[in-house]
């Protein structure tokens, strides 16, 4: 499904160097938890892998389903089913969800060779997925994200996921912010979500998430490196520990 | 941004005039020139009565006055060559015949005009229940609906008829709210205007439909120098839409309109305007100087006087819709839309004159600027000082498409009584790259995604838009976002 290489990434800006080499490789079905401490690169990748301009990519490669994704154009990578949940979703004042999501879900679609969908089709598929997720019906006919609480956009992004149906869909630090309850209705979307087609990768700094949306893997990054991974345990070992042990181990190795 | 996003950028500000034809259409034009001659030459090829000549003569050596004196009014953000009065003709009727008794008398190639502009003259559009009268360069050639109009009492009509059959309501009003003093421009138009529309509403008459003109430029050489005139008696209620398009032409165009609006007590009146005068091309040559005077008068107790604009027309705007709040309690609005691209300038804003007591104003106005054009914000809030309890809520946001693009917010504030509450809010954004970049990500082309966050950022003032026309505007933000791209 996905295939990182040997990622290099630094701002356009002034040439930081972010990212120093990721590689991970993403089956089918699979789900990945990355965790790490802040400032590490975690957002950094997903923006590269959704295409955010802003970056220069120094080395390596990202395959997707076979094909050059640092060579498609963000919208592209959309249409062939990249999803990125947002850490920080973006307000677009005056955009009505309903038109808003209308032209995604079109231009998806046409990619795919399928039909627009009638409007009468769209809002029956966006009653059924707004209660997937229990997303309070006023906030589908309000504009994308204005005025929503930080909670809502969190799961304004989970009911656009289930919208588009994506092959990847990467999730940013979609569960800070979230309360309880919202937390395992998201976390029973994301289940419900997933399929032998469709993989995840979940950036969370909480073990919490990760009991609700078991991992196959857990990625460790820092200082914009894998430097462990391991099975559904090795969150729980962070989540006593912390991240120094492994600092320490990375010293040691 | 990206390099398409840029490219679409460019061609947006590049994008062609969909409206630049010519109708070939047999028109009786008196030379270019400018003077009482003309002026008196103008009159008599109107029959219009002595007291209306001697109105014009006044006006005219006042404009010899001021351009004499004070020369172009240069306060604006606006920088375009001074109009060459002597190079203008000031008549053009598109057809000997001076006016239509009905629309089957009225010139096939002209209704074809109208057909092509979209414009509601056809029986089947007018089942749509707008009332129109349309002004091709000086004159009004055709007026819908007047029958059914009249049942009510409601007058529409050109203005020419008005002075013919309504004399004493043309002399009671006419300069009344915009004087022939006010400036250049309007001087000049009080000078040699030659057509234009008349609405009367009479006392507790909600008028049945919405009254709409269509104003257009066609022949070469020519300016264009319309008045409107509408008077809403107490308790009167009417929605007024104007609309403009001219041809392409190299030479720029001078439309020099004044237009006046009398709210009696109780009253209330809803001014909306889509501007789409031919702006030039990409590199600014050719294109409309649209010099226009819009004024009203709160004159009643709780009247109330809306101007909506969505102006995206014109190579130079110079536009400032206003009210005057003497009633009191009364209620000023003023919602613009103004869209520049290629290097079209405007400079256009409102004025909210406080007189009475507990009189409110709002503005909403919302720029958009794209290529090299500049888009600029004027506005004057003034509180007289015997206006106790006013107030008023100004916000003006400017949107930029681009970097060689410039928005500019001039607010200005009088405030003469203690008891005044102003607030004024401002911002300046560009269409953000993180906005794009989120649509994007749920598979919405650059192009799309400016287009969708364009139309957001309007939305507020296309939807105060009457709905046949809100539509209209919608469609034609559209056309002047998309361009040529394809
Ligand atoms: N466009 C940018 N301009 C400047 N600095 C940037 C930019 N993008 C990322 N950085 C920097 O790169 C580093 C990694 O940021 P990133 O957002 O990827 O961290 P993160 O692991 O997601 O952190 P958190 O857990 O706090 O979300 C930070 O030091 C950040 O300031
Ligand atoms: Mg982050």
């Amino acid at each position: 499904m996905l295939e990182i290489t040997n990622l290099h990434a630094s701002i356009e800006d002034d040439g930081t160097e972010i990212l120093k080499g990721i590689n991970l490789s993403v089956a089918a079905g699979e789900v990945h938890a990355i965790m790490g401490p802040n400032g590490s690169g975690k957002s950094t990748l997903a923006s590269v892998l959704a295409g955010r301009g802003g970056y220069d990519i120094t080395q390596g490669s990202v395959s997707f389903q076979g094909e050059d994704l640092l060579d498609m154009d963000p919208d592209v990578r959309a249409r062939e089913g990249l999803f990125l949940a947002f850490q920080y979703p973006v307000e677009l004042p005056g955009v009505n969800m309903a038109t808003f999501l209308r032209h995604a879900v079109n231009s998806i679609r046409e990619h795919r060779g399928q039909d627009e969908l009638s409007a009468v089709d769209f809002l029956k598929l966006m009653k059924e997925k707004a209660a997937f997720v229990n997303l309070d019906p006023s906030l589908r006919s309000r504009a994308v994200n204005e005025g929503f609480s930080g909670g809502e956009k969190k799961r304004n992004e989970i009911f656009q996921l289930a919208m588009l149906e994506p092959k990847l869909a990467v999730l940013d630090e979609t569960d800070s912010g979230l309360d309880i309850d919202a937390l395992r209705v998201v976390s029973d979307g994301v289940n419900q979500l997933r399929a032998a087609d469709r993989s995840f990768v979940v950036i969370t700094h909480y073990q919490r998430l990760l009991e609700y949306i078991v991992p196959d893997h857990v990625h460790v990054l820092m200082g914009g490196r894998i430097v462990k991974s391991g099975g559904a345990e090795l969150a729980h070992k962070l989540e006593e520990h912390g991240y120094d042990w492994i600092k320490d181990e990375a010293v040691v190795a | 941004m990206s390099a398409t996003g840029t490219e679409y950028l460019n061609e947006v500000a590049a994008s062609d005039y969909e409206w630049g034809f010519v109708t070939d259409v047999e028109s009786d034009t008196v030379p270019k020139g400018l003077s009482e001659d003309v002026i008196r030459l103008i009159s008599s090829k109107k029959s219009e009565p002595r007291w209306l000549l001697d109105w014009r003569l006044k006006a005219y050596a006042h404009f010899e006055k001021i351009l004499a004196e004070r020369g172009f009014p240069t306060w604006a953000h606006l920088d375009y060559p001074e109009v060459d009065f002597q190079n203008i003709s000031y008549y053009s009727a598109p057809n000997s015949k001076p006016k239509y008794e009905s629309l089957d008398e009225v010139d096939p190639k002209l209704l074809e005009t109208f057909e092509r502009l979209g414009i509601p003259v056809t029986e089947q559009k007018m089942l749509a229940g707008v009332a129109v009268d349309i002004v091709m360069d000086s004159v009004s050639v055709a007026t819908t609906f007047k029958d059914e109009l009249a049942k009510k009492g409601v007058i529409f009509c050109s203005f020419g008829e008005a002075v013919e059959k309504h004399p004493d309501l043309v002399r009671k009003y006419m300069g009344s709210v915009v004087p022939h003093t006010d400036n250049l421009y309007a001087a000049l138009n009080s000078a040699v205007f030659t057509d234009g529309s008349f609405a009367y509403i009479p006392k507790g008459v909600r008028c049945p439909m919405e009254l709409s003109t269509y104003f257009r430029i066609n022949a070469a050489g020519t300016g264009q120098f319309e008045r409107t005139l509408i008077i809403a008696e107490e308790d009167a209620y009417v929605s007024y839409l104007e609309g403009c398009t001219a041809p392409r032409r190299d030479e720029n165009q001078l439309h020099a309109a004044v237009v006046e609006i009398v709210a009696h007590k109780g009253a209330e009146v809803k001014y909306s305007t889509v501007q789409n005068w031919y702006p030039g091309d990409a590199q600014g040559k050719g294109g409309v100087f649209n010099f226009v005077t819009k004024r009203g008068i709160c004159e009643g107790d709780d009247s109330k006087i809306s101007w909506t604009q969505l102006e995206t027309g014109s190579a130079v705007t110079w536009k400032y819709p206003s009210v005057i709040l003497k009633g009191d309690r009364s209620v000023g609005e003023f919602y613009s839309v103004a869209f520049t691209k290629g290097k079209q300038q405007a400079d256009t804003g409102t004025k909210m004159i406080h007189l009475g007591q507990d009189t409110s104003s709002t503005i909403i106005s919302k720029g958009i600027s794209a290529g090299n054009s500049q888009n600029s914000y004027r506005g004057l809030v003034k509180i007289n000082p015997k206006a106790s309890g006013a107030r008023n809520f100004s916000q003006c946001d400017s949107m930029l498409l681009g970097d060689r693009c410039g928005a500019h917010t001039f607010p200005y504030l009088e405030i003469g009584h203690p008891t005044a509450k102003v607030e004024h809010e401002a911002t300046t954004s560009k269409v953000g790259e993180d906005q794009i970049f989120y649509c994007q990500q749920r598979g919405i082309s650059e192009v799309d995604a400016i287009k969708l966050i364009v139309n957001g950022f309007c939305k507020e003032i296309l939807s105060k838009l009457p709905m046949e026309f809100a539509v209209e505007a919608q469609k034609l933000l559209a056309i002047e976002l998309e361009g040529s791209v394809g």
